[in-house]
C-alpha cells in the first residue's frame, strides 16, 4: 500500500489470483478523480509496468473515485523469477506516474 | 452422548435464541452468517467474536486459505500456519459453535485445501471436541456430526479431462499439454456453493471443506434458503476477508444480514465502522474486474449495486446480479515442483564496489559460469537480486543505478549520496538440492572475494552465516489457470460424515 497525501488517499496493487495484479487509485473526492483520471495516462502506466497495452484493464470508477487497472502478472507468482511474492510493490510504479504527471498533491 | 441440536436444514430457521431480525427488510429468508476473522491462523478478536454471538449467527463461516501465500503451500499440501495457532484458534469457533447450536464451517483448510489438510483439520477437531467433551461430558459439543468436503484432483485424471476437452483455459493461462497437469504434484478444484451446501444437508456441526471459493463457503446457506442470489455471493464477497470492508481491517469479525433483497454488512468490534465507501472497495479487492466475480455456476455482476447507510456502523446493499451459466465449472488450481534451490547472501559495503555494483555481478556471474563450466555438469539458473538496488521491480525499477552515481532515475536520492550498502543474494535453482547446494559452494569464492578488475587488491564481502549456503528446499510452480466442466458439482468432489465423541 502506498498512502497518500493530495489527490490521492491511497494506491494499493495485490494478486488476483496466481496469474493476474490489480492496482487501486483511490482519489480523496470526486473533483480529485476527475484530475487523477486525466492525469494517469494508461499508455504510462503500461509503460512503467513494461505491460502490453492491449492487455492493461483499466476501470475508471467514479462512484468510488476509484481508477483500478489490472494486468497479467510480470511473472506467475512465485515462479522462479517472480520478485515479489503478494504484488504489492507495483503500486509504487503507478504513484510515481501521477507524481510525475504533477498529479499527487 | 449430548443431545444434538435441532434439525437445522437448509431452509429450516432453528436458531436458539436468534434475536428479532435487525433490520426488517420485510418478508422471506434472513440468514446472518458470522465471520470471525480473515483467515484461521491469523488471530480471532475475543471481543469482536463474542459481539458476533451475540448477534445471534445462523451459522459461523470462516475462510482457511488461498494462494496468496504463494505455490508452496499447495506444491508440498502442507498449511502456512502454526498447528498451534490453528487450534487456538478453531477451539474458539467450536466452542461458540457449541453454545449457540450452529453449525461452524471452514473453507480451504490449511491453507491449500488439498485432502491431507481435511484430513488434519479433522485430526485437529477431534482433538478439540474430546477436549471440551473432558470439560462438560453432558454438555452440547460432546458429540459431534462433522462433514469433511475433499477437493483433491488426481493430476493424471486431470490430463485425461484435459485430452477429453473437458478442460478449458482462463485468459492468461500458461499453455499447457496434458503432460503438464499430470507434473502437477497437487491439484484441486475449487468447490462453489452446491458442494458446500450438500455438506450442510449433511445436518452436520462442523463442516471443513477442502478448497473453495473464498465466498462460497459464506454465501452457501443464504442460497440455500432463498436469500436474493445476487445479494448473497456480494454479501459473500464483502465478508470474505473478515473486517477487510470496514475502517478497521485488524478487528476481524464481521456479519452478513442476507435476506430476500439484498444484505447488510455490520462490523462486530468496538467502534468499528463500515461506510458505503469501506464496502464497495472491497469488491475491488483482489479481484481483477471490479464489478464481475466468476464463481462455479455463474458469475456475480455488482454494477447495479447500490450501497446505502443505515447508520454509521451498517451498510445497505441491494442490485447486485447472479448470471447464471448454462455449464457449470469449477476453478482448478495446481502446481508442479520446478528444481530445488540454494541461496547465498552476501553484503557488500565497500563504497568502491557499492558504486559499481552492477558490473561486479555481471562480471562475477560472468567469469563463474566460463571458468566453472567444466565443474557444473547439471543444468541450473543463477539468478542474483541486489537488495537496496533493484531487487524488489528488477528491470522495472525507475531509481536508476542509485549506487552507482550517474543512474538514470529520476530521484533526488540517485547518485553517490544514495544507498551505502547493497545485499547481494545468489539464487541458484538446480534439478536437486545436493546440485543447487553444490554450485552454491562453486560460487562462494566468487561471492567473498571477487576483484572488479584485475588490477586491485583483493577484497572481501561480508558473510553473515557460515555456511553462507541456505537450502531452500523445493521451488514450486503455480501451474494451471483452468476451468473443469462438470456435469454434476459433486463429481469431482467428495463427501463424508464423521460422528466424533458419540457414546455407544
Amino acid at each position: 500500500m502506498s498512502a497518500g497525501t493530495g489527490l490521492v488517499r491511497e494506491i494499493r496493487s495485490k494478486n488476483a489470483g496466481p496469474f493476474w495484479v490489480t492496482i487501486d487509485v483511490f482519489c480523496r473526492d470526486a473533483d480529485a478523480f476527475e484530475v487523477v483520471r486525466t492525469r494517469l495516462e494508461t499508455a504510462e502506466v503500461a509503460r512503467v509496468l513494461q505491460a502490453d497495452p492491449q492487455r492493461l484493464k483499466r476501470f475508471d470508477i467514479a462512484d468510488l473515485h476509484v481508477i483500478k487497472f489490472s494486468l497479467p502478472r510480470p511473472h506467475v507468482q512465485g515462479a522462479r523469477l517472480d520478485r515479489d511474492m503478494h504484488g504489492a510493490s507495483f503500486a509504487v510504479l503507478v504513484r510515481e506516474v501521477l507524481e510525475a504527471a504533477g498529479g499527487s498533491g | 452422548m449430548a443431545a444434538r441440536d435441532a434439525d437445522r436444514g437448509l431452509h429450516a430457521d432453528a436458531r436458539p435464541g436468534a434475536a428479532p431480525a435487525a433490520h426488517g427488510q420485510g418478508a422471506g429468508p434472513q440468514v446472518r452468517v458470522l465471520i470471525p476473522s480473515g483467515a484461521l491462523g491469523i488471530s480471532i478478536d475475543p471481543a469482536a467474536l463474542e459481539a458476533g454471538l451475540a448477534m445471534a449467527p445462523d451459522i459461523i463461516a470462516i475462510d482457511g486459505g488461498s494462494t496468496d501465500s504463494g505455490p508452496y503451500y499447495l506444491g508440498t499440501g502442507t498449511c502456512k500456519y502454526a498447528r498451534a495457532s490453528i487450534k487456538r484458534e478453531w477451539a474458539m469457533l467450536m466452542r461458540a459453535r457449541a453454545r449457540l447450536g450452529v453449525p461452524l464451517l471452514i473453507g480451504t483448510a490449511g491453507t491449500c485445501g488439498v485432502d491431507a489438510m481435511v484430513d488434519w483439520m479433522l485430526e485437529i477437531t477431534a482433538e478439540i471436541a474430546a477436549e471440551i467433551a473432558a470439560d462438560d461430558p453432558a454438555g452440547v459439543g460432546a458429540a459431534l456430526r462433522v462433514a469433511t468436503l475433499k477437493s483433491s484432483q488426481s493430476p493424471d485424471t486431470l490430463a485425461e479431462q484435459f485430452g477429453h476437452g473437458a478442460i478449458s483455459a482462463l485468459e492468461g493461462a500458461p499453455d499447457l499439454a496434458a503432460a503438464d497437469f499430470a507434473g502437477c504434484s497437487h491439484a484441486v478444484a475449487l468447490a462453489g456453493a452446491e458442494q458446500i451446501q450438500a455438506a450442510l444437508e449433511t445436518g452436520a456441526d462442523i463442516i471443513i471443506a477442502g478448497r473453495a471459493t473464498d465466498t462460497a463457503v459464506i454465501a452457501a446457506l443464504p442460497l440455500a434458503r432463498g436469500c436474493h442470489p445476487g445479494g448473497a455471493w456480494h454479501g459473500a464477497k464483502i465478508g470474505e476477508c473478515g473486517a477487510l470492508a470496514t475502517d478497521n481491517p485488524g478487528s476481524g469479525a464481521i456479519l452478513i444480514e442476507f435476506d430476500a433483497a439484498g444484505f447488510t454488512v455490520q462490523p462486530t468490534g468496538a467502534g468499528v465502522q463500515a461506510t458505503p465507501h469501506t464496502v464497495s472497495a472491497h469488491m475491488l479487492y483482489e479481484n481483477a474486474d471490479p464489478f464481475v466475480l466468476h464463481e462455479p455456476g455463474g458469475h456475480l455482476d455488482v454494477t447495479g449495486a447500490r450501497y446505502t447507510a443505515l447508520d454509521p456502523r451498517r451498510v445497505r446493499v441491494e442490485g447486485s446480479v447472479w448470471v447464471p451459466t448454462e455449464a457449470y465449472t469449477v476453478k482448478l488450481e495446481g502446481a508442479r515442483q520446478a528444481g530445488f534451490q540454494t541461496v547465498s547472501l552476501v553484503m557488500v559495503r565497500d563504497p568502491h564496489y557499492v558504486a559499481h555494483i552492477e558490473d561486479w555481478v555481471g562480471a562475477l556471474e560472468a567469469a563463474f559460469h566460463r571458468r566453472e563450466a567444466s565443474n557444473t555438469a547439471v543444468d541450473f539458473e543463477l539468478d542474483f537480486r541486489l537488495m537496496g538496488q533493484d531487487a524488489t521491480l528488477g528491470v522495472l525499477e525507475t531509481q536508476g543505478l542509485r549506487a552507482g552515481g550517474g543512474g538514470g532515475g529520476s530521484s533526488s536520492s540517485s547518485g553517490s549520496g544514495g544507498i551505502h550498502e547493497v545485499g547481494v543474494m545468489a539464487i541458484i535453482t538446480a534439478p536437486t538440492q545436493d546440485a543447487a547446494r553444490d554450485i552454491a559452494r562453486l560460487l562462494n569464492p566468487y561471492l567473498l572475494h571477487f576483484p572488479l578488475t584485475e588490477n586491485e587488491p583483493m577484497p572481501t564481502f561480508a558473510f553473515a552465516f557460515s555456511p553462507p549456503e541456505m537450502d531452500r528446499g523445493a521451488l514450486y510452480e503455480f501451474q494451471l489457470n483452468h476451468v473443469l466442466r462438470l456435469a454434476d458439482p459433486m463429481a469431482a468432489f467428495a463427501l463424508e460424515t464423521h460422528e466424533l465423541g458419540a457414546s455407544a
